[in-house]
């Protein structure tokens, strides 16, 4: 009989940080330009040049630390990674080994209501490697391109805590999510900001001892990432239910094939000769420094989904469509807090943020996805806030707001200006509703006997009349409310 | 004499950890005059180290930091004019797959 | 004015000149380029001269002269630097063929500082390949000469700058110091070289050799000259994280102080054993001037420096392995097109480092890989801690520390070429001092019997790099060691 085995993973994520200029010189960090253009003798590693570490990126790795739980070493040191490779300028990476910036934190995930604490071992500081652009076919050169060479990277290791794909997947989502919010991360998997690497290994169900574990490397999609564990943890498995033994070794995943390729075996591994950096002294970070990246830490995304429920009675579904990006979440907060100030009618905040929850779930997202515009609103949140504080004291309709919110994204004008110009605005003047139905009811006489004598359908037909007189721009709760009058009064 | 400190596998491993090519003779010749100097090197192995500390670094300093500001990179000539093979604005190099070392 | 003697005029003396108006920096500097045309042929102290790049500094400083605009402390005076020393727009080489036709696209820090100076930077010298060696024989272009007796060598890795300002075909230059690189070829050539604390002068630009130990430092005629050019150099660079963020003193007005009741720590056990004769009594004899300028002097141990070449024998080609992994012929430099992209890089960096520099980084990645770091790397820093230590205990009994700066006076070229342990024990006085990143100068103290320089080297306590510009200018004023020159280079 086979026995059963648990997986075990770990993860190893390599997160660029959000900063203007690279880990060790002042070149821009800016994606997409031409190739080596954002190079100089630093991050070109020219014979000479000397790196200086860039305290925004230092800054910004103690906030990712504090969002998750660490504690900040206030002496760590910087070490060099020696290995030979073209995209790497110097043939050696200046990252952290003794004594890293950041260790001991954890990040707590839930998959399929199993809840499960994922120990952080370490977040530390290191510079990315350039990118070399293959050739097509055989033959042909590498082409390398510094641009990247240099960027700042946080690398966060996890305890292999993680039993299943779908929580290393969990993890990655819920990582990829407080590194957005902490502001230092902008979870671009496309463009390799956010990469990761897994280490897996199989053990006998109930043993404590752990197995033999496989490293893959680069798998940079969330799909990929479970299906690359998810392969891995098979192939294992039948290496042992044949009696067979699961070699130490770092795999790649191959996309075309979904299958993982051998890489380098463990006789092949890299000594990379870790050495401190004699270029860089120790890192001190003061505990003021510690102190002010805390005070910077904006609220996380589970706080802000709980206070979105608590605060504005937000569903928990609402609530974490809201909080899928930092970049919604503050248009979401601040066209909340601008419907309650420029609204005329008095709204409690619930109120307010469940009109602008439900505006922008619908229409905002509908016309970024239908233009393709990712999360480039082109209307601001406080002109959203206009625009539904006009649908608020009943001026348009909300089916007149989803035009108006077209018209206001296509043109740049404001909610009043385009209402006023396309002669949106209902009318909501009592008088001249007053005015329309008394006419309708004397010129219908029949149709009034009818409603009178109990066929109340026929209060539709009067509705039609009054909003085909009205070319539709009547207030229908006034015109349903002054119909009753005189028809019952 | 003293025992063998240094293999002659030790020397092409190392060599090809440095990415140096060595042929036969140089390899002999270098396992040869390493192994004195390893040799020689030997007397640290004297001293009792417990309870010392590394020196890393000779004066005692902390890293500066820079703030981060863009500071201005060099024109693509220019970082590209020492490259021993240009192509498409790239250095270029004999082809490698990700992850070979 | 004896026009035909200037060239023996010292760096401090010929910028007043310049600044009087009595000489311009063109004629200045077209008898100092005259001067290297004639001799460096015997000599190989440069690898480059630029003539037009130097005559255009002289030019401008000259203007600013006629301008009446404040000229800069080295005004108008030729000088040259190190090859490893990045200029831009001049082939800088470190004297590799890895490196023989690299044009940097930035000057190096100290560069730029000594050409806000006003000094005329006629071109660069020769040099062991990547400053490592003890004899300048390890040159991709061939070795300098000793301008006292060409068939011997001037030391090294500093030997061109050494030979260039000992034969006068500059003022002085500024060489580059990791274990002994400027003392050693100072000592050798007769002449004057202050290294500098570890981060007083900003590394930015030098070619790095090992990083915790490389110090570009001044080679001069006189202690003077040195206070005046290290005064310039030194300083605070935000883009070196290891440059000292700490106020310059003024070195210059060090010269002319007394010297009474400095006390001289003497370090006996450190010279007695493995030092030649003649090297010893002219040790013996500079206690004796220190003794009547009314110095005291103090026997001092150092326990543990003679493990200082172990240490610097692993720590130095360690960080050098890992410095030197650039040179791969990707983004510059020698290429060897091989099989593949490996074979390319062994065979470029086979075909591409000389002997020396091979056997450093064969020395230094044995020592850092796996499973030999803690036995190597690790012990050796440790050992360097009590280095360290033993230094700060000699300084709190005195106030300068006395050696030897080598054992011997200048050696043969080829003496010791077969032989790199031997060569190593070259630098048993002046890898202490680097291993504890303090100041170290070497000046002259006497000749040996065949009439060779022989040099003494003074310590101090990281940076009091005036109290070694004070003891040694004493020293000179009563001695006459730096006026003796080269005969071969006087016949004009
Ligand atoms: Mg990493
Ligand atoms: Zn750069």
């Amino acid at each position: 009989m086979a026995r059963t085995y648990e997986p075990v993973i770990g993860l190893e994520v390599h997160a660029q940080l959000l900063t203007r200029s690279k880990m060790f010189c002042g070149c821009s960090t800016e994606f997409g330009a031409p190739p080596n253009t954002h190079v100089c003798p630093v991050c070109l590693g020219l014979p000479g040049a000397l790196p200086v570490p860039n305290g925004g990126a230092v800054e910004m790795a103690i906030r990712a630390a504090l969002a998750l739980g660490c504690t900040v070493r206030n002496r760590s040191r910087f070490a060099r990674k020696n290995y030979f490779y073209p995209d790497l300028a110097k043939n050696y990476q200046i990252s952290q080994y003794e004594l890293p910036l950041n260790e001991h934190g954890r990040l707590e995930i839930e998959v399929d209501g199993v809840k499960r604490r994922v120990g952080i071992v370490r977040i530390h500081l290191e510079e990315d490697a350039a990118k070399n652009l293959h050739p097509v076919g055989a033959g042909g050169d590498t082409l390398v391109d510094f641009n990247r060479g240099g960027t700042p990277l946080m690398e966060i290791v996890s305890d292999p805590d993680m039993r299943s794909a779908a929580e290393a997947e969990e993890y990655l989502r819920k990582l990829r999510e407080i590194l957005m919010f902490a502001g230092v991360n902008d979870g671009n998997l496309e463009e390799g900001s956010f990469r990761c690497d897994a280490n897996v290994s199989l053990r006998p169900t109930g043993q404590k001892q752990l197995g033999t574990r496989v490293e893959l490397k680069n798998i940079n999609s969330f799909r990929f990432v479970r299906k690359a564990i998810e392969y891995e943890v098979m192939r294992q498995q039948s290496v042992l239910d044949s009696g067979g033994i699961v070699e130490q070794e770092t795999r790649a995943w191959n996309v075309e094939q979904s299958r993982s390729f051998t890489m380098r075996s463990k006789e092949e591994a890299m000594d990379y000769r870790y050495f401190p950096d004699p270029d860089l002294p120790e890192l001190v970070v003061s505990d003021e420094m510690i102190a002010r990246a805390r005070a910077q830490l904006a609220e996380l995304p589970a706080e802000k989904r709980a206070r979105y429920r608590s605060a504005l009675g937000l569903t928990e579904y609402d609530a974490s469509v809201l909080t899928s990006h930092p970049a919604i979440s503050s248009y979401f907060e601040s066209c909340t807090n601008e419907l309650l100030k420029a609204c005329e009618k008095p709204l409690s905040p619930q109120q307010a943020g469940k009109r602008c929850a439900n505006f922008i779930q619908s229409e905002v997202m509908r016309y970024l996805k239908t233009e393709g515009l990712g999360l480039q609103v082109p209307v601001t949140a406080s002109r959203l806030a206009e625009l539904i504080a006009i649908v608020e004291i009943g001026a348009i309709s909300g089916k007149m707001a989803k035009e108006v919110f077209a018209q206001m994204a296509a043109t740049g004008k404001a909610a009043k200006k385009v209402v006023e110009q396309k002669g949106l605005s209902q009318i909501s003047d009592a008088s001249v509703i007053d005015g329309e139905v008394e006419r309708l009811i004397q010129a219908h006489p029949e149709q009034v006997e009818q409603y009178r004598s109990g066929n109340k359908k026929v209060l539709g037909f009067f509705v039609g009349q009054v909003m085909k007189a009205t070319k539709g721009s009547a207030n229908p709760k006034m015109v349903n409310e002054a119909l009753r009058k005189y028809l019952e009064g | 004499m003293s025992a063998v400190r240094i293999s002659l596998e030790d020397v092409r491993h190392v060599a090809k950890l440095a990415r140096l090519s060595l042929d036969e003779q140089e390899i002999e010749t270098m396992r040869k005059q390493l192994d004195s100097i390893l040799d020689y090197m030997a007397s640290l192995e004297q001293l009792d180290l417990a309870a010392v500390e590394p020196t890393f670094y000779s004066v005692a300093m902390q890293a500066p930091l820079r703030t981060d500001v863009i500071q201005p990179s060099l024109r693509r000539d220019e970082a590209l004019r020492a490259a021993p093979m240009e192509k498409a604005g790239a250095f270029a190099v004999p082809k490698v797959m990700d992850g070979e070392g | 004015m004896t026009e035909g003697r200037l060239h023996t005029r010292t760096l401090v003396a010929l910028s007043s000149l310049v600044a009087s108006g009595e000489i311009s920096s063109i004629e200045l500097t077209r008898l100092f380029l005259d001067r290297i045309g004639r001799f460096n042929g015997r000599l190989n102290a440069f690898l480059t001269v630029d003539p037009e790049y130097a005559l255009a500094q002289a030019a401008a400083i000259d203007r600013s002269k006629q301008k009446r605009e404040a000229l800069g402390p080295l005004s108008g005076v030729p000088i040259a630097v190190k090859d490893n020393i990045c200029t831009r727009g001049i082939r800088t080489t470190c004297a590799s063929r890895i490196l023989e036709n690299y044009i940097p696209p930035y000057d190096a820090h100290v560069v730029q500082r000594l050409r806000k100076a006003g000094a005329v930077i006629v071109g660069k010298l020769n040099m062991d390949e990547f400053a490592m060696g003890s004899s300048n024989e390890n040159s991709a272009f061939g070795p300098v000469r000793n301008p006292w007796s060409l068939e011997r060598t001037p030391g090294g890795s500093s030997g061109g700058p050494a030979a260039a300002t000992a034969s006068s075909l500059v003022a002085a230059a500024l060489g580059s110091d990791t274990g002994g690189s400027v003392r050693q070829p100072a000592s050798f050539c007769g002449i004057t070289a202050l290294k500098p604390t570890y981060g007083r002068v900003s590394r930015y630009g030098l070619v790095a050799f090992a990083s915790s130990l490389d110090q570009i430092a001044p080679i001069t005629r006189d202690i003077r000259d040195a206070a005046r050019l290290l005064g310039v150099i030194a300083g605070h660079d935000s883009r070196d994280a290891t440059s000292y963020p700490g106020e310059v003193e003024n070195y210059e007005v060090e010269c002319g102080k007394a010297i009474k009741g400095m006390r001289v720590g003497v370090v006996r056990d450190a010279f007695e054993k493995g030092c030649d004769e003649d090297v010893a009594s002219a040790i013996d004899k500079a206690l004796e001037t220190f003794k009547q300028l009314g110095c005291e002097l103090v026997e001092v141990s150092l326990p543990h420096i003679s493990y200082g070449v172990s240490v610097y024998y692993i720590v130095a080609p360690a960080e050098a392995s890992s410095n030197l992994a650039r040179f791969d012929s990707v983004r510059y430099g020698l290429r060897v097109l091989g099989e593949d992209l490996f074979d390319t890089y062994a065979k470029t960096r086979a075909q591409g480092f000389g002997a020396e520099v091979k056997r450093r980084i064969m020395l230094g990645t044995y020592a850092l890989s796996a499973g030999y770091y803690d036995a190597f790397y690790l012990r050796a820093q440790k050992v360097r801690t009590l280095i360290w230590n033993d230094y700060a205990e000699a300084f709190k009994r005195c106030d300068v520390l006395l050696t030897p700066t080598a054992p011997t006076p200048a050696f043969k070229l080829g003496e010791k070429t077969g032989d790199p342990l031997a060569m190593y024990l070259q630098d048993i006085f002046t890898l202490p001092p680097s291993l504890a990143g303090i100041p170290a100068v070497s000046a002259p103290c006497g000749f040996s019997s065949s009439g060779l320089p022989i040099g003494m080297q003074l310590c101090a306590p990281a940076f009091h790099e005036g109290r070694l510009v004070r003891i040694t200018h004493a020293f000179e004023q009563s001695t006459d060691f730096i006026n003796r020159r080269p005969a071969a280079f006087e016949l004009d």
